[in-house]
């Protein structure tokens, strides 16, 4: 099944004078799960899921289906149009996006091999993290999947585009025998890429130093943000300080034009890097532009879809999501400029703080603020005197992003790619070191409630 | 559809399944959101496919697909067997299932108005008036009305024997208002922030929110609260109104008690629980008035249903009784673990999802505190907190801070000023142990929580929960630099 003849089929059905928009995303997708060092979960899904926006004297409807036999897109055509006819007109709605000149088709960040990844492969994966695990005397959980996916979108401008991608990632935590934990995480377009050897190792180091954690009183601290933690953080800056409908709502913690953070800070999003895991497309069929989002601390540019940028009067940068899109553009393809301090001599020079190397349960508090607050997680570490001395339970966070990026005093040379748990952000970032960070809480030692 | 379920039975266990079930969904949802006075999304949206689970030599095995034929039947659970069979490379104990009996009939929610048989034309009727009111206010900046309806038509089948067949509605429905001035953004939300309410059951709850009656009053609100004074830091008495309550009981007890994260299954992701077995009838959880229940039978819960995805019947069971932690939200594999047979919450978000511990409606039962006005009266000094904005807890389920849009303080029984930007913090069983007063029967709502996440891959999952305003001793407010 192709999927852009697919969408073009739908539009075809549509009555003269409408114009649409038809988007289908097809998706094979598998996971394998494992805890207590066997695998308990072990899943496999196929779908695709077409997508119909219609127009007609400025009133719009959506429909959306899985049913892709003719009888179906007659049905899901139908359906759009009679929610289009009750609906109420808008008086100027965005324009359909123009087609780029020709028809786009990228297979940027497609591998066969991960496409083709079978359970075998994932559950030897699996094995070999858990390996790792119990070599050290510790307990591993944690998923191996593989996905790919092909976005297609055609509409009635003329546009046709689409792009289809894998992804393959492995992230696990470990436990040790009084329940410290370390985690560990790769991201690959290209599941050869993928270490089970070094992702194990990587989680079983930082859970054997986890051991025996101390108390520590909250207040505020130097910080070593890992690169798991930094990429949490920009996660929620997409949402607080990258999209065009925040912006233009006045609800944003940037000011576009106007110095955001630190001028060693830079920021942009680019769904066409290889370093990524790209999105040549967003949803409206546009093709993603690099968006220079913040230039040496300076709130540059921000992401549009459709509607932002036809409110703005400015062109569409390819970060649409699927329609109908109340919530606005969004950046998730998203790159932090590394700097020039040795990652493994950032804790030098900080005499008593805290090196993080993960959050946890990360939210917004005040949005406009840009403060989030959040746990620490999977192994947190005082350093006293430029060294890890030892780690400490894990403490809570309230913190005002734009205040914590104006106090970057190192930027660690190395960058790596990490994938969110929960939005499907990817983000290639280093680790940084924040000359105060303001920890409002710790955990309570459970033997101890 | 029947044929698809025993061919695909048929093709697991002669390919080596000691156990199958197959779960056929067929899936509609409505959705409208006016913005501003516009109609910013309207969407209709149908999904229907079907999954095989197995188990082959005990271990899991998990497919599914859009392709509702007796080949592709065929197809997916020879694929759910090989699955499996890669599972046990990693080795490990054997699954072994609880002895729950098959069952089989049917289940529908009930309902007095079909959501579906609304027309778009009333919908949008209450939306724009809601709109309308909300516009009223002077100085808001953005006013948003949303409303959704969901039906599910759910056929279950298994190898022992289990035929089942439901029909799930549910709709809901929320207006939220904006102000925004160089500084701060607010907001004021009706009934709930977080998606609204939304109800298992018919048009009648959302015609019962008079969601126009609320818009001014939310609008003004949001307005007044970019002046209000910020909230105050320290130590203080708290009474939480009955929506936040209901998301404090989501996070605190609700995930927490989840079996499967108290066995490491989820550590992951969402984490673990402190509420381990050991702790299981000998811990106490919070205060003798602390009464939370999963009550999978209760009228208009979000989680109410016939059966879960495993074909275990809904049922009542207690989680927190006078204080003491005595249940778990359990599963067909977990519930053998401490001894039990599962009380049917194993749940998958769509067909495409493996079923996973999932809240039915846990609940707070009410107390004896009478209505909200009755506690504040009871209050000489405290912050009356409401309407959830933030919300964050620890891997382990102790350690939360939450957010609220608005807290009013409380001098001498009354209400004495609105403050912005309230949070308070706490650790899980201290703080329901310091909960002194939880308002009656007459307080008490259903609330739905549409949006709970869980799982790899992720599944947002529609929990209820039960919950009426409650008052909480030397709670820690006001945290951060503001």
């Amino acid at each position: 099944m192709v999927g852009r003849d697919v969408a073009a089929a739908a539009l075809a059905r549509l009555e003269p004078g409408y114009e649409g928009e038809a988007s289908i995303i097809q998706r094979h997708a598998a996971l394998t799960r494992f805890a207590g060092s066997r695998i308990h979960q072990n899943v496999a899904e196929e779908d695709a899921t077409l997508r119909v926006r219609i127009r007609h004297n400025g009133r719009t409807g959506v429909a959306v289906t899985n049913r892709l036999s003719p009888a179906g897109l007659e049905e899901v055509v139908a359906r759009a149009a009679l929610i289009a006819a009750h609906a109420a007109a808008e008086a100027d709605p965005p324009p359909l996006a123009e087609p780029p000149g020709e028809s786009v088709d990228s297979d940027l960040g497609w591998i066969e091999a991960t496409a083709a990844a079978d359970p075998g492969a994932r559950a030897a994966g699996a094995r070999t993290v858990i390996d790792a695990g119990v070599a050290c005397g510790l307990t591993a959980s944690g998923a191996f999947s593989t996905e790919a996916q092909q976005r297609s979108v055609v509409n009635t401008g003329g546009l046709v585009a689409s792009h289809r991608v894998t992804q393959a990632k492995l992230v696990t935590v470990m436990h040790g025998p009084a329940g410290e934990t370390g985690y560990a995480q790769s991201i690959s377009t290209d599941l050869s890429k993928i270490d089970a050897e070094a992702v194990g190792e990587e989680a079983a180091e930082w859970t054997a130093r986890a051991a025996d954690p101390t108390d520590l009183a909250p207040g505020e601290y130097p910080v070593v943000l890992g690169e798991y933690a930094v990429a949490e953080i920009l996660e929620y800056l997409a949402f607080m300080a990258f999209s065009g409908l925040a912006i233009e709502e006045g609800r944003a913690c940037v000011e576009l034009g106007q110095p955001a953070f630190g001028s060693n800070v830079t920021i942009w999003d680019d769904g066409q890097d290889p370093a990524g895991v790209p999105t040549a497309i967003d949803f409206e069929g546009v093709t993603k532009q690099r968006v220079d989002l913040i230039s040496q601390g300076l709130a540059r540019q921000t992401a549009h879809d459709g509607a932002t940028a036809h409110r703005a009067g400015v062109p569409r940068t390819g970060h649409g999501l699927p329609a109908p899109n109340t919530f606005g553009p969004l950046c998730w393809n998203l790159f932090m400029a590394a700097g020039d301090t040795p990652r493994s001599s950032l804790t030098q020079g900080v005499e008593r703080g805290l090196l993080v190397t993960r959050f946890h349960y990360v939210n917004i508090v005040h949005p406009k603020k840009g403060i989030l607050t959040g746990m620490t997680r999977d192994g947190t570490f005082l350093i006293e005197n430029g060294a890890v001395a030892g780690p400490v339970r894990n403490l809570r966070f309230t913190q005002s992003i734009p205040d914590a990026f104006s106090r970057i005093s190192a930027i660690a040379a190395e960058s790596r790619l990490v994938g969110a748990d929960y939005t499907g952000i990817v983000s290639r970032v280093p680790a940084v070191r924040i000359d105060g960070w303001n920890f409002t809480g710790a955990t309570a030692n459970e033997a101890n409630v | 559809m029947n044929d698809l379920i025993e061919c695909a039975i048929d093709a697991a266990t002669g390919s080596g399944a000691a156990y199958a079930d197959v779960r056929i969904v067929e899936h509609q949802a409505e959705s409208l959101t006016v913005k501003n006075g516009s109609l910013a999304a309207a969407s209709s949206e149908r999904s229907a496919g079907f999954a095989v689970r197995v188990l082959v030599d005990g271990a899991w095995g998990f497919a599914s697909s859009q392709d509702l034929d007796r080949d592709a039947s065929q197809r997916v659970a020879r694929h759910a067997v090989a699955i499996a069979r890669a599972s046990r490379l990693a080795g490990g104990p054997a699954v072994a299932l609880d002895d729950t009996p098959p069952a089989a009939g049917h289940w529908s929610t009930p309902y007095v108005e079909d959501p579906f048989a609304v027309s778009l034309e009333e919908k949008l009727r209450i939306l724009f008036e809601a709109d309308a009111a909300m516009a009223r206010a002077r100085g808001i900046t953005l006013r948003e009305a949303t409303m959704e309806a969901a039906r599910e038509r759910k056929l279950f089948g298994s190898s022992e024997g289990a035929r089942l067949e439901q029909d799930l509605v549910s709709c809901g429905a929320g207006i939220v208002a904006t102000a925004v001035n160089d500084q701060e953004t607010q907001e004021r939300s009706y009934p709930k922030s977080l998606g609204g309410q939304v109800v298992g059951g018919g048009f009648e709850a959302i015609r019962d929110m008079d969601l126009s009656g609320h818009g001014q009053r939310i609008a003004e609100e949001a307005v007044a609260l970019l002046d209000a004074p910020q909230c105050p830091s320290g130590e203080m008495t708290v009474i939480l109104e009955a929506s936040q309550v209901a998301i404090q009981v989501h996070e605190s007890c609700g995930h927490p008690t989840e079996l499967d994260r108290a066995l490491g299954m989820e550590a992951s992701f969402a984490g673990t629980s402190f509420l381990t077995v050991d702790r299981l009838d000998r811990f106490r959880y919070g205060s003798d008035i602390v009464n939370i229940d999963a009550d999978a039978t209760a009228p208009g819960g979000l989680g109410t249903f016939g059966w879960d995805d495993e074909g275990v019947s809904a049922q009542n069971v207690p989680l927190v009784s006078g204080g003491q932690f005595v249940g778990y939200l359990t599963s067909r594999e977990t519930a053998p673990v401490i001894n039990r047979r599962s009380m049917g919450s194993s749940r998958a978000a769509s067909w495409r999802n493996l079923p996973l511990i999932r809240m039915t409606n846990v609940s707070l039962r009410p107390g004896e505190a009478g209505s909200l006005d009755d506690l504040i009266a009871d209050t000489d000094e405290g912050i009356l907190l409401g309407t959830n904005r933030s919300w964050s807890i620890d891997e382990r389920r102790l350690n939360f801070q939450f957010g609220t849009q608005v807290g009013w303080l409380i001098r001498k029984g009354k209400l004495a000023g609105m403050v912005r930007n309230p949070t308070y913090t706490g650790i899980t069983p201290r703080f329901w142990g310091s909960c002194d007063a939880i308002c009656g029967p007459g307080a008490w709502t259903q609330w739905g929580e549409p949006y709970c996440g869980k799982g790899e891959p992720m599944q947002t999952a529609s929990v209820g929960h039960g919950a009426a305003p409650a008052r909480f001793r030397n709670v820690q407010v006001g945290v951060g630099q503001w």
